[in-house]
């Protein structure tokens, strides 16, 4: 059994709305597990359920070991990072940390202890006096996550931690965020919709639509093997290119274009998916692609346009070429950088 | 010019709406510090006497009442200790109202609530004979406890406690249960500390809706020894002086308390946002 296992669980709520449907997945002790999905597809209901905020409705959710579904919040030991860090507005930062120590029973000294080193560690020793409200984002984040650390807890669980910061210190603390689990070494289970958060920060990575996970595996393997539409969709940014398409006799045949010699025996409509950074330029390439719109980025470049009848397709060119709106563009894809999809199912068939 | 001529007019209104508020008072003490002679003959006085100490002392100590043993001073004692009790008391009692009606997510919270505010279109006359009957079977005629406990349950405050838990965001409640807190501490470590600015609002009106009973307190104590401020000043026998003297005391306490507690009040309005 690894570090924390849940097995079949299930969460209804009181109105009927299943938010989670018989969910099965093992975290590894000291791993780094994201879940990631659109708003509203359970993943922080799920997590929560780790916490023992809410209730499970069936199945089981074993923590190092033991069985947990009945056990309250409180002895569960873990500790959660909240989306809006949920400080205590009338503690100074000191007491923030020192306040689940309290509730311990844990002596004076080893408290002061404790919350020095965490404090060091997140480099907001300075503030331990000021209340919340006279803290930055970022520092309320610190404490948000010292709060976390210093209790050493079996589990740290992060729910969307980074979504009220902006661009410039969400990247920061991101990594942040990794190099700390990576120094303290703490099981960790972190909540977000922002694919770029999750593939960064993931030892693994569980993509999840509906209350079901869609795919489970490390970033790269899901980067470039998505198993269904909906985590090639979502897993990669800008988005993946989704064409029309028919499959027969090992022949797909798109809009304007055909490719010979696919590994799939299945025959019906599909939707083909290319990523914009598996696209080449060439002479006589299979895609004709009418510029409408670039965006520089410097280091590379993103060429909307269309196909035909396809728009808002999306190339990714290197950074030193030259586009303008109006050119046509010939490319090809990348050998067997191409995935299809069952049309009706969303599920890959090649 | 015509911002000089409105600002002029509205300081004028101002100015008039203080003259009604503070002349009868000034009127009122301004007479007590003379005797009683002077104001018989002359009618009220708009300047100071020299009796002020003569009076003022002569109210503090002087035993009244049909059996004679009841001062001003005791009455006084009565009155704060019943304005306290009521404030303490139904500040206490709101709050942990208001705290099971918030978070003991009882299926019938919003209805409780209701029944408890209805409370308020009941005032305390309506329901003063089963209120003093209920006292009397307890024999807590005549005591403190009487005095105070009947008042002591506020709609009020409760709404008002109320409303501000539910602006109180649901993940400090989560968070401090990570934190290792139960109902009880939730209760006492966060709800408590932060709804001091709203706790100290409460002490002062409740203080003075304590100190003003009047039915109630006359109801409930039929020995001297129980009587408050306010029932003094209709039994205040004696010179018009004295019962001057004795108005403008009873108006102190209530104006203290807001002095003294108002200066938490602003000082926890903009210290915790």
């Amino acid at each position: 059994m690894s570090f924390l296992d849940l097995k079949n669980v299930t969460k209804i709520y009181p109105n009927g709305t299943k938010a989670v449907h018989e969910t099965s997945l093992s975290v590894d002790e000291g791993e780094f597990m994201v879940f990631v999905g659109p708003s509203g597809c359970g993943k922080s209901t799920l997590l929560r359920m780790v916490a023992g905020l809410e209730d499970i409705t069936e199945g089981d959710i074993n923590l190092d070991g033991k069985l947990i579904n009945e056990v309250d919040p409180s002895e569960r030991d873990v500790a959660m990072v909240f989306q809006n860090y949920a400080l205590y507005p009338h503690m100074n930062v000191y007491n923030n940390l020192a306040y689940g120590l309290k509730n311990r029973g844990i002596d004076k000294e080893t408290i002061e202890q404790k919350v020095n080193d965490a404090a060091k560690l997140l480099q907001i020793s300075d503030f331990l006096q000021r209340k919340p409200s006279m803290l930055s984002g970022g520092q309320r984040q610190r404490v948000a996550m010292g709060r976390a650390i210093v209790r050493n807890p079996k589990i740290f669980l992060f729910d969307e931690p980074l979504s009220n910061l902006d661009a410039k210190l969400r990247i920061q603390m991101r990594l942040e965020i990794k190099k700390l689990q990576q120094k303290v070494g703490v099981t960790s289970i972190f909540v977000t919709h922002d694919q770029v958060e999750a593939m960064t920060l993931a030892d693994r990575l569980a993509v999840i639509n509906d209350g079901i996970i869609e795919q489970l595996g490390t970033p790269i393997e899901i980067y470039n093997n998505p198993k269904s539409l909906f985590v090639a969709g979502f897993i990669g940014s800008p988005q993946m290119n989704f064409l029309d398409a028919n499959l027969n006799n090992k022949t797909l045949s798109a809009e304007n274009f055909e490719i010979k010699n696919i590994d799939s025996d299945y025959n019906g409509e599909v939707t083909l998916g290319i990523r914009p950074e598996h696209l080449i330029e060439t002479e006589n390439g299979l895609i004709n692609l009418k510029v409408e719109l670039v965006e520089q980025l410097g280091s590379d470049n993103l060429v909307y346009g269309q196909i035909k009848n396809i728009k808002d397709f999306c190339y990714r060119s290197p950074g030193n070429q030259t586009i303008k709106k109006g050119d046509t563009l010939s490319l090809n894809i990348e050998e067997n950088k191409y995935f299809i999809f069952d049309k009706s199912t969303g599920k890959r068939v090649n | 010019m015509t911002r000089f001529i409105t600002s002029g007019f509205s300081h004028f209104i101002l100015f008039i709406g203080i003259l009604i508020m503070i002349v009868p008072v000034w009127m009122i003490f301004a007479s007590s510090t003379h005797t009683g002679l002077t104001i018989n003959t002359q009618g009220l006085q708009m300047f100071l006497g020299d009796s002020f100490y003569e009076n003022y002392l002569r109210v503090l100590l002087y035993k009244g009442g049909f059996f004679k043993e009841i001062t001003a001073l005791k009455m006084f004692l009565n009155s704060f200790i019943m304005a306290t009790g009521v404030a303490i008391l139904s500040v206490i009692t709101s709050l942990m109202a208001a705290y099971a009606l918030v978070y003991y997510r009882t299926k019938y919270a919003t209805l409780l609530f209701w029944i408890i505010f209805v409370t308020i279109l009941v005032p305390l006359e309506l329901r003063i004979f089963p209120t003093y009957s209920v006292m009397a079977e307890l024999n807590l005629v005549n005591s403190y406890f009487g005095l105070i406990v009947p008042i002591s349950a506020s709609a009020i405050a409760t709404l008002f406690f109320r409303q501000f838990y539910k602006t109180v965001p649901d993940e400090l409640l989560e968070s401090a249960k990570l934190d290792g807190a139960n109902t009880w501490r939730f209760f006492v470590d966060f709800l408590v500390p932060l709804s001091k600015t709203m706790i100290v609002a409460m002490l002062i009106f409740m203080f003075v809706f304590g100190y003003n009973q009047y039915l109630w307190p006359l109801l409930v104590t039929s020995s001297e020894q129980y009587w408050t401020v306010v029932m003094g000043l209709k039994m205040m026998s004696g010179s018009i002086v004295h019962r001057f003297a004795f108005v403008m005391m009873s108006m102190v306490p209530p104006i203290l308390i807001i002095i003294v507690l108002q200066k938490h009040f602003i000082k926890g309005v903009f210290q915790d946002k």
